[in-house]
C-alpha cells in the first residue's frame, strides 16, 4: 500500500516533464548496442563450458541478463550511464589491479608458470630415452575394427610386427613398400596419410608395451622404442628415477632430492610474503633503494618542471596579442610530440655517442656523455624536455585561451608590472586548470620506462655494483631485477609493481590534496 | 505496449546474435580448443591444423614445404610470424593453450623452455644425427636429450678489409698493431670495430675473453656447463679482463665504448676500421659497402688460448602443448631435416646450414658461409641453461668497467658477487 501511495507520488512529479520521444534512430541504436553487447559476452560461453567452470558461466549468465534488462525498461535511468563506466572500470582497472597484487603473492615466472600436473608431464616426457640399440621402427597405423594398432618394420630384418596396448605380435602376410611403410596387411585397414593425420592424437597416446620399455610413435613414419628415467608416484607425492628420490616441495614448486637439488620443471606455487620480504631484504634492492628513489624523484620533477616552464614560456610568448605567424611556430613546436618518441630516443642515444654523435661533433667536444653519471642525468632530462615540452605547450595554450585578458589588462591599469601580473594573475589561474595535468605528468615520469630503457637502459653503471646505473628510475631498475637476470619473475616483478604503486599514490594523493585548497583559493 | 514490442524485437535481436555467434563458431574448427580434440575421436577428411610460429624471415620460405607437407598429409598448416619477444610470446601462449604446434628458435632458449614444460625432446635417427654438423647436435642436446632439429648454425668470425689488412692476423696483438699502424696513417678511425657500447657485450667480446684465459661457467662430468660454478670472478677471468683493459679505452684503443651494436658494422663497411668481429648477419650490410674482405677465425692471443666464439644454432622445436603433436614430430624430425628445406631458409636468409649435405651444395655460390662454419669450428655452443641469463648483463658492464680502464679484479669480483646474488635466490 505504501509503496503504491508512493509510485503515485513519483509518476505526479514526473508527469509535467515532457516525454522523451522515441525515434527509430534511437530504438535502432539501442537495438544495436545491446545486440553488440550480448555478442561480446555470449562468445565467452563456448570457452567457459570446455573449461567447465560454471560459476563464471552462471555469472556471465546473470551478468547478460541484468544488462538487458537494465537497458530495455524505462527505469533506472542514473544506472543506464553508470554501468557502462562500472564495467570498463573493473575490467580495465579493478581486475589488473588484482591481479597483479595476487601475483604477487605467488612464485609465477619461469621455472613454475603451469601447475603440478604439467610440471609432472614435462618431467616424464622429457626423460623418456630411447633404448639403447633397439631399432628405428618404420612405423604405419593401421586399423584392427575400429581399433588403432601400430605396424612395426624393423628396418635391418625388416619383419613386421603388429602392436596395441597389450603388446607386440608379429604379423604374417603383410606387403612392404620400399620406404619401409606397410601397404596392406591382411585383416587391417592400413590408414593412409590424411587418415593418420586426423587421428594424430590417437597416435600419440598409443604406447605399445614392449618387455623393457614402450614403443610410442615419433611422428606418423617412425616410431621408437624408450623408456622413462623419471616417473611419478602419487603414494610418495615423490618423482622416481634418476638422482631421486626427488619429493615435492610445495613451498617452492620444485620436486627435491637429498642433495638439494631440484629438477627444472617446477609449478606454480603461493609463496605468502616471499616476494615482499625479498624486495625488503635483498641488499642489492635495500642498499640502493635511496640512491634510486632519489634520483628518481629528481628526474620526474625536473621533467615535468622543465617540460612545464619550457612550454609555459613558450605558449605565452605565442599567445602575446603582437605576435604573428604563431601558426606556424605552433606547428614546429608541435612536431617533437608527432614523432614517434621511441625512435626520437633512439636517434638521441646516437646524437649523445662521444665519437660519432652529432652532439660532441657540433661542439667540437669529447664528451663521453652517457658514460658519465652527471652528464648521462643531464643528457635523459634534456632528451625527455625535448619530448615532453610541446604536450605542456598545448594545454597552456589551451588554459590561456579560457584567462580573459581584461584581467591582466585590469592588472596593468591599476599599475602592476607585466612580471607581476604574470605572476599574481595569469600564473594561479593557470595553476588551477593545470595543476592535475602536472601531477599526471609527474606520475608518467615517475615511471617513464622508455625514456631511460631507449637512451642510457639505465648507465652508467659503476664497476663494483653492475646492478644499479647511474640513471636508472626505480621501474627500470626493478624490470631488469624482475626480467634480466633470473629469466621472467612475474610473482616478484608483481611485488615490486605494488611498492611502485604505494609510493605513486602517496606522492599523487599528497599533491592532490594540496591542488584542493589551492583551488579553494583561486577558485 | 510499444515498450513491451521494442523489448521483444531486442530479445529476437539478441537470439539472432547468439546463433550467429554459435554458428560461426562451428564454421571455423581450429579457433575452438573443444573441437580439435573432438576431430580425433571421429576423424574427418581433414586431419586439423598444424601451426608454426617462425620469425619474419622465415616465413616465407617455410611457407612451400609447409603447403607441401600438408597437401601430403591432408592437414592445413599455417606459418604464423612472430615479430617480437618470440621466447616469451611462445611461452605465455603455449601456457594458456593458444601456442603452436612447431616453433622456431635459438638453441639456446632450450633450458628456459625445459623448464618450463614447453618443448617435447626430439628423437633423430643415428643417420640424421650424423647428417648435421656435430656442433649443431652438440648445442640442441641439453640434459643428455636432443631437443630440436638444427637448421642453420651461426657464429663470429673475424672479418677484414683484404685492402687495408692483406693478410689474415695470426694473433690479436699483430691484429691490433696493424691496427693501430693503418690508423696513425690516417687510413683507418679505429683499431677494430667491435661493439662494446655503454653496457658491454659479452657475445662479441667472447672468443677475445676465452683466449686470455677467462670463463663463464666450469664444466660437469658431462662436460655441460656447471651453473654452479659460475667462473666469472675467477683468478683466469681477472687476468683475462686484465687483457681486455690492455686493449681498452686506456690502452691500445682497440676496445672502445663509443662503438656500438648500432654502428660497428656500418663503421666497417665505410672503411673506418680494417677489422670487424661480427656475425653472417653482418655480411649483407659489408656487401653493400663493396669493399674487399675475407673472413677468417678471431684470432688468440699469442701463446694464449684458442678464441673460441659462441655457436649459435637455429632449430625447431615441438612444442609440448601443440595440438597436433604427432604431426608436429613428422614434421619436425622427419620433414625439416630434408636438405631443400635447410636450403630454402639458407636463401631467405644466409646463415650456413646445419646440415653437411646443404652446406657443401651452399658453398659454391657462398664461400662465406664455410668459411664462417670453419672459424666457429672449436666455438662453443652458446650455455643453454637457464642460468645464463644471469651471466650477459653482469659480464657486460664488468668488460665495460675495464674498457673505460677501470679495475680488472674490482670490476670481476662485482660481476661475480650480482651473478651469485642472482642465481642463489
Amino acid at each position: 500500500m505504501a509503496l503504491d501511495v508512493r509510485r503515485e507520488a513519483a509518476e505526479t512529479a514526473r508527469s509535467p516533464r515532457p516525454r522523451r520521444q522515441i525515434t527509430t534512430a534511437f530504438v535502432v541504436s539501442r537495438i544495436a548496442v545491446l545486440a553488440v553487447a550480448a555478442a561480446i559476452l555470449l562468445y565467452a560461453v563456448p570457452p567457459l563450458v570446455a573449461a567447465g567452470s560454471w560459476v563464471s558461466l552462471g555469472l556471465l549468465g546473470a551478468a547478460s541478463a541484468a544488462i538487458a534488462y537494465l537497458y530495455l525498461t524505462r527505469r533506472f535511468v542514473p544506472a543506464k550511464y553508470l554501468v557502462p563506466g562500472t564495467v570498463f572500470l573493473i575490467a580495465f582497472q579493478v581486475f589488473p589491479v588484482l591481479y597483479t597484487v595476487t601475483t604477487a603473492f605467488t612464485n609465477f615466472g619461469d621455472g613454475h608458470r603451469g601447475d603440478k600436473a604439467a610440471a609432472i608431464t614435462a618431467i616424464e616426457t622429457g626423460s623418456v630415452r630411447q633404448t639403447p640399440g633397439s631399432p628405428e621402427y618404420a612405423l604405419t597405423a593401421a586399423l584392427r575394427g575400429d581399433r588403432l594398432v601400430f605396424l612395426l618394420v624393423d628396418p635391418a630384418t625388416k619383419q613386421v610386427r603388429v602392436g596395441d596396448s597389450s603388446g607386440l605380435a608379429p604379423l604374417a602376410g603383410a606387403r612392404v613398400g620400399i620406404t619401409g611403410k606397410v601397404l596392406s596387411a591382411p585383416g587391417l585397414r592400413v590408414l593412409k596419410a590424411p587418415e593418420a593425420a586426423a587421428r594424430g592424437q590417437e597416435i600419440t597416446a598409443l604406447a605399445v608395451p614392449t618387455g623393457d620399455g614402450v614403443i610410442k610413435a615419433n611422428g606418423l613414419s617412425r616410431a621408437v622404442e624408450g623408456k622413462a628415467a623419471l616417473l611419478y608416484d602419487a603414494g610418495c607425492d615423490c618423482v622416481r628415477g634418476d638422482g631421486g628420490p626427488w619429493t615435492a616441495d610445495e613451498s617452492q614448486g620444485y620436486f627435491v632430492n637429498a642433495g638439494g637439488e631440484h629438477l627444472a620443471q617446477g609449478w606454480q606455487v603461493n609463496v605468502g610474503l616471499d616476494n615482499f620480504a625479498r624486495v625488503l631484504t635483498n641488499p642489492t634492492i635495500s642498499g640502493y633503494f635511496a640512491g634510486v628513489l632519489g634520483w628518481n624523484l629528481v628526474f620526474a620533477l625536473a621533467s615535468v618542471l622543465g617540460t612545464f616552464a619550457l612550454g609555459m614560456a613558450v605558449a605565452l610568448a605565442l599567445h602575446h596579442p603582437r605576435m604573428r605567424g604563431t601558426r606556424v611556430y605552433r606547428i614546429v613546436l608541435i612536431l617533437p610530440y608527432a614523432m614517434p618518441a621511441f625512435a626520437m630516443l633512439l636517434v638521441w642515444r646516437d646524437m649523445f655517442n662521444r665519437d660519432f654523435g652529432l652532439i660532441n661533433q657540433l661542439l667540437g667536444a669529447d664528451i663521453d656523455w652517457l658514460g658519465q653519471v652527471g652528464t648521462a642525468r643531464l643528457g635523459v632530462i634534456l632528451v625527455n624536455l625535448w619530448l615532453g615540452f610541446p604536450y605542456m605547450f598545448l594545454v597552456t595554450t589551451g588554459a590561456l585561451q579560457a584567462i580573459p585578458r581584461e584581467l591582466t589588462e585590469a592588472a596593468a591599469i591599476d599599475g602592476a608590472t607585466p612580471w607581476k601580473a604574470f605572476r599574481r594573475v595569469t600564473l594561479p589561474l593557470l595553476l588551477v586548470a593545470l595543476t592535475p595535468l602536472l601531477i599526471s605528468s609527474f606520475a608518467y615520469n615517475f615511471n617513464n620506462f622508455n625514456a631511460i630503457a631507449l637512451t642510457t637502459d639505465g648507465g652508467p653503471f659503476p664497476a663494483d655494483s653492475p646492478q644499479v646505473g647511474g640513471t636508472d628510475l626505480l621501474i627500470t631498475y626493478t624490470f631488469r631485477l624482475a626480467f634480466g637476470a633470473g629469466g621472467a619473475q612475474f610473482g616478484f616483478a608483481a611485488a615490486i609493481s605494488v611498492f611502485i604503486f604505494t609510493i605513486v599514490a602517496v606522492i599523487s594523493a599528497v599533491a592532490f590534496r594540496r591542488t584542493r585548497r589551492q583551488e579553494e583559493i583561486y577558485a | 505496449m510499444r515498450m513491451r514490442a521494442l523489448g521483444v524485437a531486442a530479445l529476437a535481436t539478441l537470439a539472432f546474435a547468439a546463433t550467429a555467434c554459435g554458428d560461426s563458431q562451428q564454421a571455423s574448427p581450429s579457433a575452438a580448443p573443444a573441437e580439435t580434440g573432438a576431430s580425433a575421436s571421429a576423424p574427418a577428411a581433414g586431419g586439423g591444423t598444424l601451426v608454426i610460429w617462425a620469425d619474419p624471415s622465415r616465413v616465407k620460405p617455410l611457407k612451400p614445404f609447409a603447403d607441401q607437407f600438408g597437401a601430403e598429409n591432408g592437414v592445413t598448416v599455417e606459418v604464423k610470424e612472430i615479430s617480437k619477444d618470440n621466447q616469451q610470446t611462445f611461452l605465455t601462449a603455449s601456457q594458456q593453450g593458444s601456442g603452436p604446434d612447431i616453433m622456431i628458435g635459438a638453441h639456446d632458449w632450450i633450458g628456459n623452455l625445459v623448464q618450463n614444460g614447453a618443448i617435447d625432446p626430439v628423437t633423430l635417427t643415428d643417420a640424421q644425427k650424423a647428417a648435421f654438423s656435430p656442433k649443431a647436435i652438440q648445442a640442441v642436446t641439453f640434459n643428455g636429450q636432443i631437443y630440436g632439429a638444427p637448421y642453420a648454425v651461426e657464429n663470429i668470425a673475424l672479418i677484414r678489409n683484404t685492402e687495408l689488412a692483406p693478410d689474415a692476423p695470426a694473433t690479436i696483438e699483430d691484429m691490433v698493431a696493424k691496427g693501430k699502424q693503418l690508423k696513425a696513417d690516417g687510413k683507418v678511425k679505429e683499431v677494430l670495430c667491435i661493439p662494446v657500447g655503454q653496457k658491454g657485450d659479452a657475445f662479441h667480446v667472447y672468443p677475445i675473453f676465452a683466449s686470455a684465459g677467462g670463463a663463464l661457467f666450469g664444466a660437469t662430468a658431462g662436460g655441460d656447463p656447471d651453473p654452479k660454478q659460475v667462473l666469472v670472478g675467477s683468478p683466469g677471468s681477472v687476468k683475462a679482463f686484465g687483457k681486455l683493459r690492455e686493449l681498452g679505452e686506456k690502452g691500445d684503443g682497440a676496445l672502445r665504448t663509443s662503438i656500438t651494436n648500432e654502428n660497428y658494422i656500418v663503421n666497417f663497411a665505410g672503411g673506418k676500421c680494417a677489422y670487424l668481429i661480427s656475425g653472417p648477419w653482418a655480411m649483407s650490410e659489408v656487401k653493400k659497402g663493396g669493399i674487399a674482405y675475407d673472413i677468417t677465425a678471431v684470432p688468440p692471443f699469442e701463446g694464449g688460448k684458442p678464441a673460441t666464439p659462441f655457436v649459435g644454432v637455429q632449430s625447431f622445436f615441438v612444442a609440448s602443448k601443440g595440438k597436433n603433436k604427432a604431426l608436429a614430430q613428422e614434421f619436425v624430425a622427419n620433414y625439416v631435416t630434408n636438405k631443400d628445406v635447410a636450403k630454402a631458409l639458407y636463401e631467405a636468409d644466409p646463415r650456413p646450414p646445419a646440415l653437411t649435405a646443404a652446406l657443401q651444395e651452399v658453398q659454391a655460390s657462398d664461400p662465406d658461409a664455410v668459411k664462417f662454419m670453419e672459424a666457429g669450428k672449436d666455438g662453443m655452443p652458446m650455455p643453454a641453461i637457464p642460468e645464463m641469463a644471469a651471466i650477459w648483463e653482469p659480464f657486460g658492464i664488468a668488460e665495460n668497467a675495464v674498457v673505460k680502464g677501470g679495475d680488472a679484479a674490482k670490476a670481476a669480483a662485482a660481476a661475480q658477487k650480482a651473478i651469485d646474488g642472482s642465481l642463489k635466490h
